[in-house]
Parts: C-alpha cells; structure tokens; sequence
C-alpha cells in the first residue's frame, strides 16, 4: 500500500477528509435548499410584525428557547396536544429559526389565540399566579421595560437584507407602532401570532 | 425534487456505498507473508529500524461492517432514501402519522361509543363519563382555571354556583365550545377619578361593605346612568351579557378595594378561547358534564345569593 501518497501531503489528506465528510451533508441537506421546500413560505406565513418582532427578540434575550421548543414533529402525541405539526417552511422568516432542542416546557409552535392576552401577561410576571405547580420562572421586569424604538428599523432592514420581505411602508412605521410598548406587550404580540397561520390549513 | 437533484443523490449515495465496500475488500487481506523479512510494511519508520505491519482488519469487525452494509442496501430498496425513489413499502413519516391518528382515533370512539347520544346532565351522572371529562380538564382548562377549578383572579371559579354565563348544561355547553369574551370598557376618562371613587362607594355597600371616601348617593345615581345598561338596576348581572353579579361576595378579579377601583377605572377583558374546534363536540360535552360535576350544578341564576 503507498500509505505515502496521502500520508505525507497533507494538502491531499485535507482535500480528501472534506470529501469524505461531505457527503452526508450534500446528500441530506443541499437539495432541501435547491428544492424551495425549506426556503419558500408556507401558505399563510406572514413576516412579524415590527412588535411581534421586537418581542420575538424578548423571547431570544431572555433565552425561552432553553426550555421551550417550537418544533411539532409528525407524532401522534404531539400533534394531539399541540396540533398540526410543524413545516418547514413555517420558519423561512425566522431568523435564526427558534426550534428549540428541549422541552422543560410545553412546545410553542401552536401557542397562538390559545391562551388570553390576560392569561399570557399574569403568566408571564408570575407563571405560579394562575398556575402553582409551574417550574418557570418569572419575568417582571417586562412590565416596566419600555422597547428601543429607534433600533426597531434597523431590525427590520437587517432581516430584509437577508429575504424576509419587509415593505419600505413596514419599515417606515416601525418605529411608531413599537413607541411606548412595554417589552411585555411586545412579547404577548410574538406569542399570540405564533402558529396562527395553520389555522386554515386542514 | 428536481430530476436532477434526485440523480444527484443517488449517485452520491451509490458511490458512498460502493466505494466503502472496496475499500474494507482491500483491507481484507495479509499482504505479503507472515511477519518476517518481506512482509508488507506501512512504510512508517521509526528509530531507523521500527517498522509497522499492513495487517488486515480483524475479521470480526469486518463481517459487522459487510453486514451493516447489507442493511444499508436493504433499507435504501424498502424506505425513500434514493432521490425521488419512494422505496418498496410505500412508507413516509406523514402516512405513518395519519395511521396512527386513525388507530387512536377509533380507540376513542370505542370509549366514547358510550358517551353518544346522552345529554351533558346525563354524562355529569356517569362516572365513566367524569373520568374522560376530568383528564380533558386537566389537558386543556386547568392552565387557567386552576387544576382543581377554584380558579384564579380573573379566570373564574367552576366550583361555586355563581355562572357568568349561566350554568345550566346547555349554556355550560356553548361557553366551552364558543369560548367567551367578557369586556368592561375602563370609565376612568368618562366618570373621572372622583367618580371612579363614588361608584367604588356604592358597589362595594351593595355587598354590605363601605369605604370612608366617596360619596354614596352620588355614585349610585352614576351607577344607574352608566353601569345598570349591563349590570342591571339592581346589579344582580346579566347572564346574556356575561356581566357579574356585583351583590354578592364573589369577586372574578379580586375584591379588594384596590382590585375592585382598578375594574372600574381600567375595565377588564375577560377571554375564554373556544375549544370546539379544537376538541371536537363530543369531547366538548364531556367537559360541560364534568364542569357541571364540579358545583352543585343546575342553572342557578345571577340572583343567586
């Protein structure tokens, strides 16, 4: 055997390790990009809005997704529990996408209209309020924080400068519609819009 | 997919398999002798005279190898694996799911076989009947209503016998099917914060309590002018409407002086989500059947004391 060749050009050993460990990849996942199935909205799928934006940052900032998935899969007990299950192509404006790796909590995919803002904002501050065998923590301070209005823009073009299709108008008034809300808000916003587009599906 | 991708893949794939299978049958063989001058060596030298022998793959390790390679095969003919193919048995995660819906789905139907056809007070007497309502309770309405349904400010108390909406089973029924929205609009701006006072006064002396501040008279002539339209002449409520009952000593949102201000001053927005779309009508009515378990039952009115 002429161990040698690879052996001693480490240039060739490194070329030949790429390829090696490429082709899962180029095999599973390059086509999922090329076929549209996980870069095209699913029917009904909107960008958020600039509030549901600012709370859907809430929702990264204060790390939700540790304990929160939004990723239904295709298996009975979830998808009785939570409902349809998730698409791919539900997640083309997220960015990055919140699917989650661990439930400490209960999935959020579907989370949207089924509580009451009400509900959302005595669970929030303090979840043992309306439910005392909670393990979540509270987050009081969302009541008294007041979101950045002057960076919501920027948000927005940042997000449209990667294809989510935000119009010159959205951008324009983002500023305005985000004035004066209290992160809290912001945060029920993202919530109660979660999922609502698989509401018409069947 | 494309036809091309679909090529894509399978080559891809063929090639993997393929070209891992030569290259274990290369590695199968001694070459050379045994041990000894001669036998085929690495090449590698250490120390100027330590060489490394080329042996084979032990054989054990190499059978686990051709065998997982088999499985591979086997796997990529039976499940869609290659490109567009769809694989022998037809399966994919969505079908697999549906059947299993449909499986658990009939399992229900055998247990709620003989729920059909009974009315929500007929079902609150069947034991059976309360055990599926009480699991569902504890899925679907505990989060708000408290897993023992003595409710939480603002999210009503289903053990008592005072109803917002009425608590006879037909009502109970449309409640949990069609949810609820119960709004106050806040009278801050309208009554003015020494209204808001006046009618705090006389409110709270309709449940035979006072607060030193407000003044009475003044309030009640407010209350009839503003209040009455929902909460009636003599605040028994009004079921239609889902508005309270303002004489008695439940307090949705909490009877506290403070609680009670912050109602008039600010309003309140109760929503109850409608689960019928969710649930299903049959599971809608074991539910109603629990909740009217829950109290005394029966349809006791606004006016109740």
């Amino acid at each position: 055997m002429k161990h040698d060749i690879i052996e001693k050009r480490v240039g060739l050993l490194a070329v030949l390790i790429a390829l090696v460990i490429s082709v899962g990849g180029l095999v599973e996942i390059v086509p999922l990009y090329l076929s549209g199935q996980v870069t095209k909205p699913a029917p009904g799928v909107m960008p958020l809005s600039a509030l549901a934006l600012e709370g859907r940052d809430i929702y990264v900032r204060e790390g939700c997704y540790n304990c929160h998935s939004q990723m239904i899969r295709p298996l009975r007990g979830e998808t009785e529990r939570y409902g349809h299950y998730s698409l791919a192509g539900e997640s083309v404006y997220d960015h990055p996408f919140q699917f989650g790796s661990k439930r400490t909590g209960p999935d959020l995919a579907r989370v949207g209209g089924r509580y009451s803002d009400d509900w959302q904002r005595i669970h929030l501050l303090n979840p043992r309020d309306v439910v005392p065998e909670s393990n979540m923590p509270g987050f009081p301070w969302l009541a008294r924080n007041k979101i950045d209005a002057r960076v919501t823009p920027k948000k927005l073009r940042a997000l449209r400068s990667v294809g989510v299709p935000y119009t010159d108008q959205q951008i324009a008034g983002a500023s305005a519609e985000v004035a004066g809300q209290t992160e809290l808000t912001a945060l029920i916003t993202y919530l109660q819009g979660l999922g609502l587009a698989s509401q018409g599906w069947k | 997919m494309t036809p091309g991708l679909s090529a894509f893949i399978i080559i891809l794939t063929t090639l993997n398999v393929v070209g891992a299978v030569w290259l274990m049958l290369s590695m199968r063989r001694r070459r050379g002798d045994e041990p000894g001058p001669g036998a085929e060596t690495t090449g590698h030298v250490w120390d100027g005279d330590l060489g490394e022998y080329n042996n084979p793959l032990p054989r054990w390790w190499l059978w686990l190898f051709f065998i997982s390679v088999a499985f591979a095969i086997g796997y990529l003919v039976l499940y869609p694996g290659m490109g567009n193919y769809a694989g022998r048995l037809g399966w994919t995660s969505i079908n697999q799911h549906e059947a299993q819906q449909r499986a658990s789905e009939a399992q229900a139907q055998q247990i709620m076989a003989r729920f059909t056809g009974k009315s929500v007070a007929q079902l609150r007497d069947d034991p059976a009947a309360r055990v599926v309502g009480r699991n569902l309770f504890a899925n679907n309405c505990a989060v708000c209503h408290g897993s023992d349904a003595h409710g939480n400010p603002g999210f009503p108390n289903l053990t008592d016998q005072d109803w917002l909406y009425g608590g006879a089973p037909e009502q109970l029924e449309a409640t949990i099917a069609g949810g609820r929205a119960g709004v106050m609009i806040p009278w801050q701006d309208a009554l003015g914060a020494s209204g808001v006072e006046n009618v705090l006064a006389y409110v709270l002396t309709l449940s035979g309590r006072s607060v030193p501040a407000g003044d009475v008279a003044t309030g009640k002539q407010l209350f009839a002018a503003n209040c009455a339209a929902c909460h009636g002449e003599d605040a028994h409520g009004n079921q239609a409407l889902g508005a309270p009952n303002l004489t008695d000593h439940t307090w949705l949102y909490g009877g506290s002086v403070d609680a009670v201000r912050a109602s008039i001053a600010g309003g309140r927005q109760g929503q109850m989500p409608a689960q019928l779309e969710r649930l299903g009508p049959q599971r809608v009515k074991l539910l109603a059947a629990y909740v009217l378990s829950l109290g005394a039952g029966g349809g006791s009115g606004a006016a109740a004391p």
